[in-house]
């Protein structure tokens, strides 16, 4: 219970949609999303396998609670080797498709081979079938699921989808559904896009009954949903200001990287902020933002619906951006704007709804032109290599940059690369910001040191949503550590990545653990889900799924050296701010990190780790 | 005292717990599209509203059934199905001015929000207070005791 028991077969190849049962002894083992959709993939596929290649498979999967009245019990994730990272990569979205996934009767959809055309998946419950995809090949995000709900006559259908960024396999493209929320990062779309798959369209009528014990369920959803409430951070602070909340708070602890993390405190931080979107503009008396917004289930909302300013350069010809739409959000608002020096608002919204619209990740991207715009700015890359005066702060570049990526235009084919190849192009391969290919987010390492060591050991490349040490560090979550000492920091790294695999594997969303521990989620998995799903369980899951992860990129080719951040990190201390004079102490905590893990001084889990585990 | 339920859309987030819920009490199960209460997203607007029976007093569904299916709940005012009567016939669907009757291909019955017996499950779920179930000769109270509070500052500002 809890799951639909119930998987899908997608052969793009062969053109078939297999129903089978879904494996319960690694249901178990693994409980769902991220974990059980990782055992299906590393048990299925060579982990060397190119990523791009008809031999990689992309599995979209639900948790046990996705569905379901747990707050925020909305989610599903992306599964497969990643584009950008060469890393098995899992990426999370919200909205209301991962609830239709479930509501139509399955937990999972699995993808193999590369279909001979361009196709679309249509499941109206039971029913599933390959169409084909001809008129929608070429077409945004946001006209795809406008077409399919229009050619099924059909508005409740849900649709995920790649746009051009996809299709054009930009190596950071992501798969968006409902408008604006995405399965952002490491290059999911461009997987998608190498399959002919343009999108995924489902109308689930059938609902979820099966939960183990309803009563006991919808009282450990209400006690959930009570803390959430009562919490300050999740039942004030993201509501009212959304995840945009961080910006002056981390630029005032110096941990906001900046033009290419350069410097770690932007001096515009406060125009691009929270508070600014609520602010009324000059130009038209009217705030940036319109509302907050929910996904499926979630009492939380967190979610920004804004309106750009209609007479901003970037729109001001251009009506059909003039509507209410998703951003910014805090990583995309510092990835496009302070890792680039820029502080225009309205310019940063317009590069958002770009990379929403053509389906690319805005922290990647960002992050790639504030590297292009380094390498500019030392004169390694000139204007007409560029196209654009690329310096840093110019929200006319952004603008001009994010269209060519997403079209594949120019240079934009070069930035679609990513950071790490684009920068080794050029003979300066430490200039990119990223750990296993995939661009930093937006918490500096020297500022925060926990996440340095959380960076270089993301099984999915650089990544705050794989150990979030920013609640411990900063907002004292569950315990307040000090953010400029290494110390303890391996144990807390571990405790974080181990939890977060259980909320990701749950179904639910991560924002949820700035109120919530495990021992919150323990209850409502175990009136939902047969089985035992006591603590002790939920912990081993989660180091399982880690360690099991770990297991794949070391035979993908990945190695200890991996593990590690680019020399800026490690040796250009921070100039300003709280953490001035500092550097990241990684070298330090990687060894112990090891240990507390049960793995080799080389970074392999030892074989009594992998015994106690089950793996 | 009679309660109607009472929306302000401008509370809503668009959460769907209140489907969930509407649906888990009418079918055991969650499925939102068996929800007699819909929450619509204005996308390009950034707004979205909730909407279910009104229960109208006089109902023109409760009119149009040609075999008296639909019934007032005397306890809360709510205008009911009686699924053994309804004859799935449909007439009811036209006759709502709203579309808050809506036909169940599955059950051949058509159905709509009865306010739960008097405690709906929507108002319960939702977390930003957006659906509540208040007296029904005073739905406009807030709104009353906002502007009142804004001519009270007048005065105090005079």
């Amino acid at each position: 219970m809890g799951w639909n028991r119930k998987v899908l077969r997608v052969n793009l190849t062969a053109g078939t949609c297999t129903p089978e049962p879904l494996n319960m002894a690694w249901a178990n083992d693994y409980l769902g999303s991220r974990g059980l959709a990782s055992k299906y993939l590393v048990s299925e596929i060579d982990p060397k396998v190119d990523p791009l290649s008809p031999d990689n498979k992309m599995i979209m999967a639900t948790g046990p609670l996705t569905g379901t009245m747990a707050s925020t019990g909305g989610r599903y994730t992306v599964v497969t080797k990643g584009a950008l990272t060469n890393a098995i990569a899992c990426s999370n979205s919200g909205g209301f498709f991962g609830a239709e996934m479930k509501f139509a009767g399955w937990d999972m959809i699995i993808f193999e081979g590369r279909s001979p055309k361009p196709v679309y998946l249509y499941v109206e419950n039971d029913k599933a079938e390959l169409r084909d995809a001809a008129h929608l090949w070429g077409k945004t995000c946001w006209q795809t699921e406008e077409t399919i709900k229009a050619s099924h006559q059909d508005p409740l259908i849900r649709v995920s989808s790649i746009g051009g960024a996809g299709e054009n396999q930009v190596l950071f493209a992501c798969i968006v559904n409902d408008l604006h929320r995405a399965a952002g990062r490491s290059g999911v779309g461009a997987v998608m896009g190498s399959k002919n798959l343009k999108a995924v369209a489902i109308r689930g009528t059938k609902g979820v009954s099966g939960i183990k014990d309803f009563p006991a369920f919808l009282a450990a959803a209400n006690a959930g949903k009570k803390v959430l409430a009562d919490n300050a951070v999740t039942g004030q602070g993201l509501p009212k200001y959304g995840t945009q909340v961080l910006m002056n708070v981390i630029n005032e602890m110096g941990a906001l990287p900046t033009r290419n993390h350069r410097d770690v405190q932007f001096e515009e931080a406060g125009k691009i902020s929270a508070e600014a979107m609520h602010e009324k503009r000059p130009t038209d008396g009217k705030p940036h933002l319109v509302t907050n917004a929910a996904c499926f289930g979630c009492t939380i909302a967190c979610g920004r619906i804004s309106k750009i300013d209609e007479t901003h350069f970037s729109v001001k010809n251009s009506p059909q951006y003039w509507g209410a739409s998703g951003g910014l959000e805090y990583e995309a608002a510092w990835a496009l704007g302070a890792a680039n020096g820029v502080g225009d608002l309205e310019a940063l919204q317009y590069a958002n709804l770009l990379c929403n619209e053509h389906g690319m990740d805005p922290i990647s991207f960002g992050a790639t032109v504030g590297a292009a715009m380094e390498l500019y700015d030392l004169g390694i890359l000139s204007r007409e290599q560029i196209g654009v005066d690329a310096k840093f702060g110019s929200a006319e570049a952004l603008c001009q940059l994010v269209e060519m990526t997403a079209k594949g235009e120019g240079f934009g084919k070069e930035l679609g690369l990513g950071s790490a190849r684009l920068c080794a192009k050029y003979g300066r391969p430490e200039l990119s910001m990223s750990v296993k290919g995939q661009e930093f987010p937006a918490y500096d390492s020297r500022g925060i040191q926990g996440m340095g060591l959380a960076y270089a050991t993301s099984n999915r490349g650089a990544c705050h949503l794989r150990g979030y040490t920013v609640a411990s560090e900063v907002l004292g979550i569950p315990v307040k550590t000090d953010p400029l000492v290494t110390d303890g920091k391996p144990e807390l790294v571990k405790a974080f990545q181990d939890a977060t695999g259980v909320f990701d594997s749950a179904g639910i969303c991560i924002f949820t653990s700035f109120a919530w521990t495990l021992a919150d989620v323990q209850p409502q998995l175990q009136a939902a889900c047969e089985g035992d799903w006591s603590m002790d369980k939920l912990n081993a899951v989660g180091e399982r799924i880690w360690n099991m992860e770990r297991q794949f990129n070391l035979a993908a080719g990945l190695s200890a050296k991996d593990d590690d951040l680019p020399p800026r990190l490690k040796t250009e201390p921070a100039k300003s701010g709280p953490a001035k004079g500092l550097v990241n102490g990684l070298d330090k905590m990687k060894p112990e990190y090891y240990k507390v893990r049960g793995w080799t001084p080389d970074g392999v889990p030892e074989k009594a780790t992998l015994e106690r585990l089950g793996l | 005292m009679q309660k109607s339920l009472h929306i302000d859309p401008a509370k809503c987030t668009g959460c769907l717990q209140c489907e969930m819920a509407c649906s888990y009490e009418h079918t055991g199960t969650i499925n939102p599209s068996k929800s007699r209460i819909k929450v619509f997203d204005f996308e390009h607007e950034g707004r979205k509203v909730p909407y279910t029976c009104t229960q109208c007093a006089d109902a023109w569904c409760m009119n149009a059934c040609p075999v008296d299916a639909i019934v007032v709940d005397a306890a809360t005012g709510a205008k009911v199905v009686r699924e053994a009567t309804c004859v799935g016939c449909k007439v009811c669907t036209i006759a709502c001015p709203f579309g808050t009757v809506n036909y169940m291909a599955d059950v051949g019955k058509v159905q709509k929000c009865d306010l739960c017996g008097g405690d709906p499950e929507c108002a319960k779920a939702c977390p930003t207070a957006a659906i509540t179930y208040v007296d029904a000769d005073w739905t406009g109270l807030d709104r009353m005791r906002a502007w009142a509070a804004k001519a009270n500052t007048a005065a105090v500002a005079a």
